[in-house]
Protein backbone atom coordinates (compact mmCIF):
# COMPACT_ATOMS: atom_id res chain seq x y z
CA UNK A 1 0.00 0.00 0.00
CA UNK A 2 2.75 2.70 0.74
CA UNK A 3 4.80 2.60 -1.84
CA UNK A 4 1.85 3.23 -4.44
CA UNK A 5 0.82 6.33 -2.47
CA UNK A 6 4.59 7.80 -2.07
CA UNK A 7 4.94 10.28 -5.24
CA UNK A 8 7.54 9.60 -7.95
CA UNK A 9 10.05 11.77 -8.51
CA UNK A 10 11.68 10.34 -11.56
CA UNK A 11 9.76 9.31 -14.73
CA UNK A 12 8.18 5.45 -14.07
CA UNK A 13 10.40 2.77 -14.87
CA UNK A 14 9.55 0.83 -18.12
CA UNK A 15 7.11 -1.96 -17.20
CA UNK A 16 8.76 -4.79 -16.60
CA UNK A 17 7.84 -7.54 -18.60
CA UNK A 18 6.12 -10.25 -17.30
CA UNK A 19 6.14 -13.38 -18.85
CA UNK A 20 2.80 -15.08 -18.33
CA UNK A 21 2.65 -17.98 -15.83
CA UNK A 22 -0.34 -20.16 -16.04
CA UNK A 23 -1.30 -21.09 -12.09
CA UNK A 24 0.94 -23.63 -11.28
CA UNK A 25 -0.67 -26.79 -11.03
CA UNK A 26 -2.21 -28.22 -7.82
CA UNK A 27 0.51 -31.33 -7.74
CA UNK A 28 3.22 -28.58 -7.92
CA UNK A 29 1.92 -26.60 -4.87
CA UNK A 30 3.37 -28.14 -1.48
CA UNK A 31 0.28 -26.51 0.27
CA UNK A 32 -1.93 -28.27 -1.47
CA UNK A 33 0.16 -31.70 -2.35
CA UNK A 34 0.93 -32.36 1.19
CA UNK A 35 -2.76 -32.33 2.27
CA UNK A 36 -4.10 -34.20 -0.37
CA UNK A 37 -1.07 -36.81 0.33
CA UNK A 38 -1.41 -37.31 3.77
CA UNK A 39 -5.47 -37.82 2.97
CA UNK A 40 -4.85 -40.31 0.52
CA UNK A 41 -2.06 -42.48 2.63
CA UNK A 42 -4.48 -41.97 5.67
CA UNK A 43 -7.10 -43.70 2.97
CA UNK A 44 -5.36 -46.68 1.91
CA UNK A 45 -4.35 -47.70 4.98
CA UNK A 46 -7.28 -47.64 6.16
CA UNK A 47 -8.61 -49.78 3.70
CA UNK A 48 -5.91 -51.91 3.28
CA UNK A 49 -5.23 -52.29 6.44
CA UNK A 50 -7.89 -52.66 8.67
CA UNK A 51 -9.20 -56.14 9.05
CA UNK A 52 -12.53 -56.73 10.51
CA UNK A 53 -12.33 -58.84 13.73
CA UNK A 54 -15.75 -59.28 14.76
CA UNK A 55 -14.64 -61.28 18.08
CA UNK A 56 -14.00 -58.75 20.59
CA UNK A 57 -13.48 -61.42 23.36
CA UNK A 58 -11.80 -59.54 26.66
CA UNK A 59 -9.00 -61.71 28.49
CA UNK A 60 -9.90 -60.53 32.07
CA UNK A 61 -13.49 -59.95 34.09
CA UNK A 62 -14.42 -56.56 35.79
CA UNK A 63 -15.18 -57.11 39.85
CA UNK A 64 -18.67 -57.96 39.69
CA UNK A 65 -19.61 -55.64 42.44
CA UNK A 66 -18.53 -52.24 41.46
CA UNK A 67 -20.27 -50.38 38.96
CA UNK A 68 -17.07 -49.02 36.96
CA UNK A 69 -13.59 -51.05 37.19
CA UNK A 70 -10.87 -49.04 35.75
CA UNK A 71 -8.65 -51.54 35.38
CA UNK A 72 -11.42 -53.48 33.24
CA UNK A 73 -11.89 -50.10 31.40
CA UNK A 74 -8.48 -49.55 30.47
CA UNK A 75 -7.98 -53.29 29.35
CA UNK A 76 -10.64 -52.95 26.43
CA UNK A 77 -8.76 -49.98 25.32
CA UNK A 78 -7.26 -51.84 22.77
CA UNK A 79 -10.58 -53.30 21.44
CA UNK A 80 -12.23 -50.24 20.91
CA UNK A 81 -9.68 -48.91 19.26
CA UNK A 82 -9.96 -52.08 16.78
CA UNK A 83 -13.72 -51.44 16.53
CA UNK A 84 -13.17 -47.54 15.97
CA UNK A 85 -10.96 -48.28 13.23
CA UNK A 86 -13.67 -50.55 11.40
CA UNK A 87 -15.76 -48.25 11.60
CA UNK A 88 -13.53 -45.20 10.07
CA UNK A 89 -13.13 -47.67 7.39
CA UNK A 90 -16.62 -47.30 7.13
CA UNK A 91 -17.09 -43.85 6.95
CA UNK A 92 -14.13 -43.44 4.47
CA UNK A 93 -16.10 -45.61 2.06
CA UNK A 94 -19.72 -44.56 2.45
CA UNK A 95 -18.55 -41.09 2.01
CA UNK A 96 -16.78 -41.95 -1.14
CA UNK A 97 -19.98 -43.17 -2.84
CA UNK A 98 -21.62 -40.09 -1.30
CA UNK A 99 -18.93 -37.46 -2.73
CA UNK A 100 -19.30 -39.64 -6.07
CA UNK A 101 -22.76 -39.76 -6.51
CA UNK A 102 -24.22 -36.45 -4.31
CA UNK A 103 -22.26 -34.67 -7.66
CA UNK A 104 -24.15 -36.78 -10.18
CA UNK A 105 -27.51 -35.99 -7.67
CA UNK A 106 -26.64 -32.17 -7.94
CA UNK A 107 -25.93 -32.02 -12.22
CA UNK A 108 -28.87 -34.30 -12.09
CA UNK A 109 -31.14 -31.45 -9.92
CA UNK A 110 -29.87 -28.64 -11.91
CA UNK A 111 -30.87 -30.28 -15.34
CA UNK A 112 -32.79 -28.37 -17.68
CA UNK A 113 -35.48 -30.94 -17.84
CA UNK A 114 -37.74 -31.37 -15.10
CA UNK A 115 -38.21 -35.09 -16.17
CA UNK A 116 -34.76 -35.04 -14.63
CA UNK A 117 -34.77 -32.46 -12.10
CA UNK A 118 -37.83 -32.91 -10.42
CA UNK A 119 -37.56 -37.21 -9.75
CA UNK A 120 -33.86 -35.67 -8.34
CA UNK A 121 -34.95 -33.38 -6.21
CA UNK A 122 -37.79 -35.78 -4.79
CA UNK A 123 -35.00 -38.84 -4.27
CA UNK A 124 -32.91 -36.14 -2.17
CA UNK A 125 -35.73 -34.75 0.06
CA UNK A 126 -36.79 -38.09 0.78
CA UNK A 127 -33.45 -39.58 1.63
CA UNK A 128 -32.35 -36.67 3.68
CA UNK A 129 -35.58 -36.72 5.61
CA UNK A 130 -36.09 -40.42 6.61
CA UNK A 131 -33.65 -41.62 9.08
CA UNK A 132 -30.32 -43.65 7.86
CA UNK A 133 -31.17 -46.40 10.71
CA UNK A 134 -34.86 -47.07 9.24
CA UNK A 135 -32.86 -47.14 5.72
CA UNK A 136 -30.24 -49.28 6.94
CA UNK A 137 -32.69 -51.77 7.71
CA UNK A 138 -34.74 -51.24 4.65
CA UNK A 139 -31.53 -52.23 2.55
CA UNK A 140 -30.50 -54.85 4.56
CA UNK A 141 -33.91 -56.71 3.76
CA UNK A 142 -34.25 -55.40 0.26
CA UNK A 143 -30.52 -57.01 -0.48
CA UNK A 144 -31.43 -60.35 1.52
CA UNK A 145 -35.32 -60.83 -0.53
CA UNK A 146 -33.36 -59.65 -3.82
CA UNK A 147 -30.14 -61.22 -3.73
CA UNK A 148 -28.26 -58.37 -4.85
CA UNK A 149 -24.55 -58.69 -2.74
CA UNK A 150 -24.60 -62.56 -1.92
CA UNK A 151 -21.77 -63.08 0.87
CA UNK A 152 -19.23 -64.61 -1.68
CA UNK A 153 -19.61 -61.66 -4.23
CA UNK A 154 -18.70 -59.50 -1.82
CA UNK A 155 -15.71 -61.66 -0.09
CA UNK A 156 -14.62 -61.79 -3.82
CA UNK A 157 -13.69 -58.22 -3.71
CA UNK A 158 -12.54 -57.88 -0.43
CA UNK A 159 -15.62 -56.79 2.13
CA UNK A 160 -17.85 -58.33 3.94
CA UNK A 161 -21.41 -57.96 3.04
CA UNK A 162 -22.56 -56.40 5.54
CA UNK A 163 -19.92 -53.35 5.28
CA UNK A 164 -20.68 -53.25 1.45
CA UNK A 165 -24.49 -53.00 3.10
CA UNK A 166 -23.50 -49.82 5.33
CA UNK A 167 -21.24 -48.44 2.47
CA UNK A 168 -24.05 -47.94 0.33
CA UNK A 169 -26.56 -47.10 3.13
CA UNK A 170 -24.10 -44.74 4.26
CA UNK A 171 -23.13 -43.37 0.89
CA UNK A 172 -26.69 -43.06 -0.20
CA UNK A 173 -28.10 -40.96 2.57
CA UNK A 174 -24.94 -38.82 2.75
CA UNK A 175 -25.03 -38.47 -0.97
CA UNK A 176 -27.80 -36.24 -0.65
CA UNK A 177 -26.37 -33.75 2.35
CA UNK A 178 -23.59 -33.61 -0.29
CA UNK A 179 -25.41 -32.80 -3.22
CA UNK A 180 -26.77 -29.36 -1.55
CA UNK A 181 -23.24 -28.88 -1.05
CA UNK A 182 -22.18 -29.21 -4.40
CA UNK A 183 -25.51 -27.11 -5.58
CA UNK A 184 -24.77 -24.43 -3.13
CA UNK A 185 -20.72 -24.58 -4.41
CA UNK A 186 -22.18 -24.48 -7.95
CA UNK A 187 -24.08 -21.44 -7.24
CA UNK A 188 -21.38 -19.85 -5.90
CA UNK A 189 -19.70 -19.49 -8.84
CA UNK A 190 -20.50 -15.73 -10.35
CA UNK A 191 -22.64 -15.41 -13.21
CA UNK A 192 -20.21 -13.96 -14.97
CA UNK A 193 -17.99 -17.00 -15.05
CA UNK A 194 -21.10 -18.32 -16.77
CA UNK A 195 -21.73 -15.43 -19.10
CA UNK A 196 -17.76 -15.38 -19.95
CA UNK A 197 -17.49 -19.47 -20.99
CA UNK A 198 -20.80 -18.62 -23.32
CA UNK A 199 -18.94 -15.74 -24.65
CA UNK A 200 -16.17 -17.60 -25.34
CA UNK A 201 -17.62 -20.15 -26.86
CA UNK A 202 -17.05 -22.64 -25.00
CA UNK A 203 -18.33 -26.39 -25.22
CA UNK A 204 -20.32 -27.60 -22.31
CA UNK A 205 -17.54 -30.11 -21.82
CA UNK A 206 -14.55 -27.42 -21.50
CA UNK A 207 -16.91 -25.46 -19.82
CA UNK A 208 -17.75 -27.25 -16.42
CA UNK A 209 -13.48 -29.02 -16.55
CA UNK A 210 -12.18 -25.46 -16.94
CA UNK A 211 -14.41 -23.25 -15.13
CA UNK A 212 -17.06 -24.28 -13.14
CA UNK A 213 -15.90 -27.40 -11.38
CA UNK A 214 -12.32 -25.67 -10.06
CA UNK A 215 -14.50 -22.61 -8.80
CA UNK A 216 -16.63 -24.52 -7.09
CA UNK A 217 -15.10 -27.48 -5.78
CA UNK A 218 -13.24 -25.39 -3.09
CA UNK A 219 -16.15 -23.59 -2.19
CA UNK A 220 -18.39 -27.14 -1.43
CA UNK A 221 -15.11 -28.68 -0.02
CA UNK A 222 -15.70 -27.23 4.05
CA UNK A 223 -19.42 -28.38 3.81
CA UNK A 224 -18.36 -31.82 2.75
CA UNK A 225 -15.69 -31.96 5.41
CA UNK A 226 -18.77 -31.43 7.44
CA UNK A 227 -20.71 -34.11 6.25
CA UNK A 228 -17.82 -36.46 6.47
CA UNK A 229 -17.48 -35.94 10.09
CA UNK A 230 -21.17 -36.30 10.20
CA UNK A 231 -21.38 -39.03 8.39
CA UNK A 232 -18.68 -40.82 10.78
CA UNK A 233 -20.95 -39.74 13.65
CA UNK A 234 -23.76 -42.19 12.30
CA UNK A 235 -21.44 -44.88 11.18
CA UNK A 236 -21.60 -46.87 14.22
CA UNK A 237 -25.03 -47.55 13.24
CA UNK A 238 -23.72 -50.30 10.98
CA UNK A 239 -23.26 -52.62 13.83
CA UNK A 240 -27.04 -53.28 12.93
CA UNK A 241 -26.04 -54.91 9.55
CA UNK A 242 -22.78 -56.85 11.19
CA UNK A 243 -20.46 -54.03 11.07
CA UNK A 244 -17.72 -55.26 13.89
CA UNK A 245 -17.38 -51.15 14.48
CA UNK A 246 -17.53 -49.53 17.64
CA UNK A 247 -20.84 -49.82 19.30
CA UNK A 248 -20.26 -53.95 17.64
CA UNK A 249 -17.53 -53.62 20.00
CA UNK A 250 -19.98 -52.41 23.06
CA UNK A 251 -22.54 -54.86 22.38
CA UNK A 252 -20.49 -57.92 22.04
CA UNK A 253 -18.40 -56.62 25.61
CA UNK A 254 -22.30 -56.41 27.40
CA UNK A 255 -23.18 -59.67 26.06
CA UNK A 256 -20.19 -61.57 27.20
CA UNK A 257 -19.11 -60.06 30.35
CA UNK A 258 -22.78 -58.76 31.22
CA UNK A 259 -20.95 -55.08 31.98
CA UNK A 260 -22.32 -52.30 30.74
CA UNK A 261 -20.78 -49.30 32.11
CA UNK A 262 -17.07 -49.52 31.05
CA UNK A 263 -17.30 -50.44 27.54
CA UNK A 264 -19.79 -47.83 26.48
CA UNK A 265 -18.15 -45.43 28.02
CA UNK A 266 -15.01 -46.10 26.53
CA UNK A 267 -16.93 -45.64 23.02
CA UNK A 268 -18.32 -42.48 23.75
CA UNK A 269 -14.31 -41.09 25.31
CA UNK A 270 -12.81 -42.63 21.93
CA UNK A 271 -15.40 -41.28 19.96
CA UNK A 272 -15.10 -37.53 21.08
CA UNK A 273 -10.84 -38.09 20.85
CA UNK A 274 -11.82 -38.96 16.85
CA UNK A 275 -14.53 -36.65 16.22
CA UNK A 276 -13.10 -33.71 17.84
CA UNK A 277 -9.77 -33.22 16.25
CA UNK A 278 -11.85 -33.92 12.78
CA UNK A 279 -14.31 -31.45 13.58
CA UNK A 280 -11.46 -28.83 14.20
CA UNK A 281 -9.53 -29.63 11.13
CA UNK A 282 -12.84 -28.74 9.16
CA UNK A 283 -13.09 -25.38 10.84
CA UNK A 284 -9.47 -24.84 9.88
CA UNK A 285 -10.18 -25.55 6.54
CA UNK A 286 -13.27 -23.29 6.34
CA UNK A 287 -11.17 -20.67 7.86
CA UNK A 288 -8.36 -21.01 5.38
CA UNK A 289 -10.59 -21.11 2.44
CA UNK A 290 -12.95 -18.13 3.61
CA UNK A 291 -9.21 -16.25 3.46
CA UNK A 292 -8.07 -17.44 0.14
CA UNK A 293 -11.67 -16.13 -1.59
CA UNK A 294 -11.55 -12.82 -0.39
CA UNK B 1 -46.69 -52.30 -7.32
CA UNK B 2 -50.25 -52.76 -5.08
CA UNK B 3 -48.67 -54.54 -2.76
CA UNK B 4 -46.60 -52.08 -1.40
CA UNK B 5 -49.62 -50.75 0.48
CA UNK B 6 -50.69 -52.79 3.73
CA UNK B 7 -53.83 -53.49 5.09
CA UNK B 8 -55.75 -50.74 7.23
CA UNK B 9 -55.19 -53.53 10.57
CA UNK B 10 -51.22 -52.49 10.34
CA UNK B 11 -51.19 -49.19 9.49
CA UNK B 12 -53.62 -48.56 13.23
CA UNK B 13 -50.20 -50.76 14.28
CA UNK B 14 -47.90 -48.08 12.43
CA UNK B 15 -49.57 -45.52 14.12
CA UNK B 16 -49.16 -46.92 17.79
CA UNK B 17 -45.66 -46.54 16.99
CA UNK B 18 -45.59 -43.38 15.20
CA UNK B 19 -47.47 -41.64 18.28
CA UNK B 20 -44.47 -42.84 20.93
CA UNK B 21 -42.16 -41.64 17.81
CA UNK B 22 -43.99 -38.32 17.93
CA UNK B 23 -43.80 -37.86 21.94
CA UNK B 24 -40.37 -38.78 21.96
CA UNK B 25 -39.87 -35.93 19.22
CA UNK B 26 -41.96 -33.75 21.33
CA UNK B 27 -40.02 -33.96 24.47
CA UNK B 28 -36.59 -33.66 22.95
CA UNK B 29 -37.93 -30.77 20.95
CA UNK B 30 -38.32 -28.79 24.77
CA UNK B 31 -35.60 -30.15 26.22
CA UNK B 32 -33.72 -29.01 23.23
CA UNK B 33 -34.70 -25.66 22.41
CA UNK B 34 -34.57 -24.71 26.26
CA UNK B 35 -30.55 -25.99 25.73
CA UNK B 36 -30.01 -24.22 22.92
CA UNK B 37 -31.54 -21.02 24.17
CA UNK B 38 -29.43 -21.46 27.49
CA UNK B 39 -26.28 -21.98 26.09
CA UNK B 40 -26.64 -20.29 22.95
CA UNK B 41 -26.66 -17.08 25.30
CA UNK B 42 -23.89 -18.43 27.81
CA UNK B 43 -21.49 -18.55 24.82
CA UNK B 44 -22.01 -15.26 24.39
CA UNK B 45 -21.12 -14.66 27.99
CA UNK B 46 -19.46 -11.89 29.64
CA UNK B 47 -18.26 -14.62 32.33
CA UNK B 48 -15.13 -16.28 30.79
CA UNK B 49 -16.02 -19.22 32.69
CA UNK B 50 -19.53 -19.17 31.52
CA UNK B 51 -18.30 -18.64 28.10
CA UNK B 52 -16.01 -21.71 28.75
CA UNK B 53 -18.44 -24.19 30.55
CA UNK B 54 -20.64 -23.25 27.80
CA UNK B 55 -18.09 -24.36 24.63
CA UNK B 56 -17.43 -27.69 26.26
CA UNK B 57 -21.25 -28.78 26.73
CA UNK B 58 -21.57 -27.73 22.68
CA UNK B 59 -18.31 -29.46 21.57
CA UNK B 60 -19.31 -32.42 23.58
CA UNK B 61 -22.79 -32.38 22.64
CA UNK B 62 -21.67 -32.18 19.37
CA UNK B 63 -18.79 -34.13 19.28
CA UNK B 64 -20.60 -37.28 20.04
CA UNK B 65 -22.51 -39.25 17.92
CA UNK B 66 -26.20 -39.18 18.80
CA UNK B 67 -26.30 -43.03 18.13
CA UNK B 68 -23.12 -42.89 21.29
CA UNK B 69 -24.97 -40.86 23.69
CA UNK B 70 -28.38 -42.56 23.53
CA UNK B 71 -26.31 -46.06 24.63
CA UNK B 72 -24.63 -44.05 26.94
CA UNK B 73 -27.08 -42.35 28.50
CA UNK B 74 -29.64 -45.07 27.61
CA UNK B 75 -27.73 -47.90 29.23
CA UNK B 76 -24.72 -46.91 30.76
CA UNK B 77 -26.06 -44.14 33.78
CA UNK B 78 -28.79 -45.87 35.05
CA UNK B 79 -26.40 -48.44 36.28
CA UNK B 80 -24.12 -46.15 37.12
CA UNK B 81 -26.41 -44.07 39.30
CA UNK B 82 -28.15 -46.91 40.36
CA UNK B 83 -31.63 -45.52 39.79
CA UNK B 84 -32.81 -49.20 38.62
CA UNK B 85 -35.20 -49.34 35.51
CA UNK B 86 -35.96 -46.00 34.22
CA UNK B 87 -38.55 -44.60 31.83
CA UNK B 88 -37.00 -45.49 28.23
CA UNK B 89 -38.75 -42.45 26.81
CA UNK B 90 -37.40 -40.35 29.30
CA UNK B 91 -33.50 -41.45 29.02
CA UNK B 92 -34.05 -41.22 25.02
CA UNK B 93 -35.53 -37.71 25.11
CA UNK B 94 -32.77 -36.57 27.52
CA UNK B 95 -29.97 -37.83 25.08
CA UNK B 96 -31.74 -36.64 22.08
CA UNK B 97 -31.89 -33.22 23.56
CA UNK B 98 -28.78 -33.26 24.94
CA UNK B 99 -27.96 -33.42 21.09
CA UNK B 100 -29.93 -30.97 19.58
CA UNK B 101 -28.83 -28.28 22.11
CA UNK B 102 -25.33 -29.26 21.26
CA UNK B 103 -26.18 -27.91 17.59
CA UNK B 104 -28.93 -25.38 18.70
CA UNK B 105 -27.03 -23.80 20.59
CA UNK B 106 -24.20 -22.68 17.87
CA UNK B 107 -27.64 -21.64 16.05
CA UNK B 108 -28.80 -19.23 17.94
CA UNK B 109 -25.07 -18.25 19.13
CA UNK B 110 -24.62 -17.61 15.07
CA UNK B 111 -27.56 -15.65 14.90
CA UNK B 112 -27.18 -13.49 18.18
CA UNK B 113 -23.94 -12.17 16.53
CA UNK B 114 -25.93 -11.47 13.47
CA UNK B 115 -28.06 -9.13 15.23
CA UNK B 116 -26.27 -5.22 14.43
CA UNK B 117 -24.67 -3.58 17.14
CA UNK B 118 -26.66 -0.90 17.41
CA UNK B 119 -29.41 -2.60 18.82
CA UNK B 120 -27.52 -3.93 21.64
CA UNK B 121 -26.05 -0.02 22.46
CA UNK B 122 -29.65 1.20 22.14
CA UNK B 123 -30.67 -1.17 24.78
CA UNK B 124 -27.86 0.06 27.01
CA UNK B 125 -28.89 3.84 26.01
CA UNK B 126 -32.52 2.84 27.16
CA UNK B 127 -30.99 1.42 30.54
CA UNK B 128 -32.37 -2.21 29.82
CA UNK B 129 -31.29 -4.66 31.91
CA UNK B 130 -29.62 -7.63 30.23
CA UNK B 131 -32.63 -9.76 30.56
CA UNK B 132 -35.44 -7.12 29.47
CA UNK B 133 -32.41 -6.63 26.16
CA UNK B 134 -32.14 -10.32 25.24
CA UNK B 135 -36.30 -10.88 26.17
CA UNK B 136 -37.47 -7.97 24.32
CA UNK B 137 -34.47 -6.73 21.59
CA UNK B 138 -32.06 -9.20 20.78
CA UNK B 139 -34.06 -12.60 20.68
CA UNK B 140 -37.10 -11.26 18.69
CA UNK B 141 -35.20 -10.48 16.01
CA UNK B 142 -32.84 -13.32 16.08
CA UNK B 143 -36.00 -15.73 15.96
CA UNK B 144 -35.69 -14.82 11.73
CA UNK B 145 -32.47 -16.08 11.58
CA UNK B 146 -33.00 -18.95 14.12
CA UNK B 147 -36.40 -20.14 12.39
CA UNK B 148 -34.93 -21.71 8.91
CA UNK B 149 -31.72 -24.09 10.45
CA UNK B 150 -33.84 -25.02 13.49
CA UNK B 151 -36.64 -26.25 11.18
CA UNK B 152 -33.83 -28.63 10.34
CA UNK B 153 -32.59 -29.55 13.20
CA UNK B 154 -35.97 -30.75 14.40
CA UNK B 155 -35.62 -33.28 11.49
CA UNK B 156 -32.45 -34.33 12.27
CA UNK B 157 -33.86 -35.01 15.65
CA UNK B 158 -36.98 -36.89 14.10
CA UNK B 159 -34.72 -39.17 12.43
CA UNK B 160 -32.22 -39.89 15.48
CA UNK B 161 -35.83 -41.02 17.39
CA UNK B 162 -35.73 -44.26 15.40
CA UNK B 163 -32.72 -44.90 17.21
CA UNK B 164 -34.31 -45.83 20.53
CA UNK B 165 -36.10 -48.81 18.75
CA UNK B 166 -32.39 -50.21 19.45
CA UNK B 167 -33.21 -49.91 23.11
CA UNK B 168 -36.31 -52.07 22.81
CA UNK B 169 -38.77 -48.96 22.69
CA UNK B 170 -42.25 -49.82 20.80
CA UNK B 171 -41.21 -46.51 18.16
CA UNK B 172 -42.34 -46.71 14.43
CA UNK B 173 -39.32 -48.81 13.64
CA UNK B 174 -40.12 -51.24 16.30
CA UNK B 175 -43.37 -51.73 15.08
CA UNK B 176 -42.16 -52.84 11.76
CA UNK B 177 -40.65 -55.76 13.49
CA UNK B 178 -43.48 -56.93 15.64
CA UNK B 179 -45.60 -56.66 12.54
CA UNK B 180 -43.21 -58.84 11.22
CA UNK B 181 -43.37 -61.40 13.64
CA UNK B 182 -46.91 -61.37 13.49
CA UNK B 183 -47.19 -61.79 9.55
CA UNK B 184 -44.92 -64.81 9.79
CA UNK B 185 -47.25 -66.64 12.37
CA UNK B 186 -49.70 -66.40 9.52
CA UNK B 187 -52.29 -63.16 8.80
CA UNK B 188 -50.97 -61.70 5.82
CA UNK B 189 -47.59 -62.26 4.04
CA UNK B 190 -45.95 -59.37 3.91
CA UNK B 191 -41.95 -59.01 3.05
CA UNK B 192 -39.81 -56.82 5.37
CA UNK B 193 -38.92 -54.42 2.95
CA UNK B 194 -41.99 -53.44 2.11
CA UNK B 195 -42.66 -53.03 5.28
CA UNK B 196 -39.84 -50.52 5.79
CA UNK B 197 -40.41 -48.72 3.11
CA UNK B 198 -44.07 -47.64 4.66
CA UNK B 199 -42.22 -46.77 7.77
CA UNK B 200 -39.80 -44.60 5.99
CA UNK B 201 -42.88 -43.11 3.88
CA UNK B 202 -44.57 -42.29 7.45
CA UNK B 203 -40.97 -40.86 8.49
CA UNK B 204 -40.88 -38.72 4.89
CA UNK B 205 -44.74 -37.09 6.16
CA UNK B 206 -43.52 -36.46 9.83
CA UNK B 207 -40.63 -34.10 8.70
CA UNK B 208 -42.98 -32.59 5.62
CA UNK B 209 -45.24 -32.04 9.16
CA UNK B 210 -42.56 -30.31 10.61
CA UNK B 211 -41.24 -28.18 7.83
CA UNK B 212 -44.43 -26.85 7.15
CA UNK B 213 -44.74 -26.35 10.64
CA UNK B 214 -41.43 -23.90 10.57
CA UNK B 215 -42.42 -22.56 7.36
CA UNK B 216 -45.99 -21.60 8.69
CA UNK B 217 -43.88 -19.74 11.75
CA UNK B 218 -41.58 -17.73 9.66
CA UNK B 219 -44.23 -16.72 7.68
CA UNK B 220 -46.00 -15.61 10.89
CA UNK B 221 -42.86 -13.82 12.17
CA UNK B 222 -42.09 -11.93 8.58
CA UNK B 223 -45.68 -10.62 9.14
CA UNK B 224 -45.16 -8.91 11.98
CA UNK B 225 -42.03 -7.20 10.49
CA UNK B 226 -43.02 -6.14 7.11
CA UNK B 227 -45.78 -3.98 7.35
CA UNK B 228 -43.47 -1.83 9.32
CA UNK B 229 -40.69 -1.62 6.47
CA UNK B 230 -42.48 0.90 4.04
CA UNK B 231 -43.46 2.75 6.72
CA UNK B 232 -39.95 3.54 7.90
CA UNK B 233 -38.77 3.97 4.83
CA UNK B 234 -41.50 6.19 3.38
CA UNK B 235 -41.08 9.04 6.53
CA UNK B 236 -38.07 10.72 4.92
CA UNK B 237 -36.61 11.85 8.89
CA UNK B 238 -36.58 8.31 9.72
CA UNK B 239 -35.22 7.14 6.96
CA UNK B 240 -32.43 9.78 7.46
CA UNK B 241 -32.45 9.16 11.00
CA UNK B 242 -30.33 5.55 10.21
CA UNK B 243 -27.65 7.43 8.06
Amino acid sequence: MTDTLQPSQTAPPAPEQVEFQPHRRWYRRPEILGPVLVVVVGYVLLIVGVEEHSRFSTRMTAEGRSDFDWMYFWHLVPLMVRGLLVTAKATVLGFTVAAILGFFLALGRRADSRWVSWPTAAVIEFVRSTPLLVQLFFWLAFIRATGLITPEGAEAIGFSRSLLILTLGLGIHYATYCSEAYRAGIDSVPKGQWEASTALNLDPRTKWEKVIIPQAIPNALPALGNFLVAGFKDAPMGFIVGVPGILFFANTVRGEDFRVTEPFFLVGVGFLMASLPAAWLVRRLEERIAYERT
Amino acid sequence: MGDLILTPNQYDRFLEGTWLTVQVLGYSFVLGIVLSLLFGVARLSEREWVRGAALVYVEFARGISSIVLLFIIGLAVPILLDVGQAPLVLLASIALGLNMGGYGAEIVRGAIEAIPRGQTEATIALNLSPTQRLRHVILPQAMRIILPPMGNLTIEILKGTALISLLGAPDLLQQVFNLRQTTLAGDAPVSLSVLLFNALIIYFILAQVINAGFRYAERRLEARYEPRQPDIAGTPETAGAGG
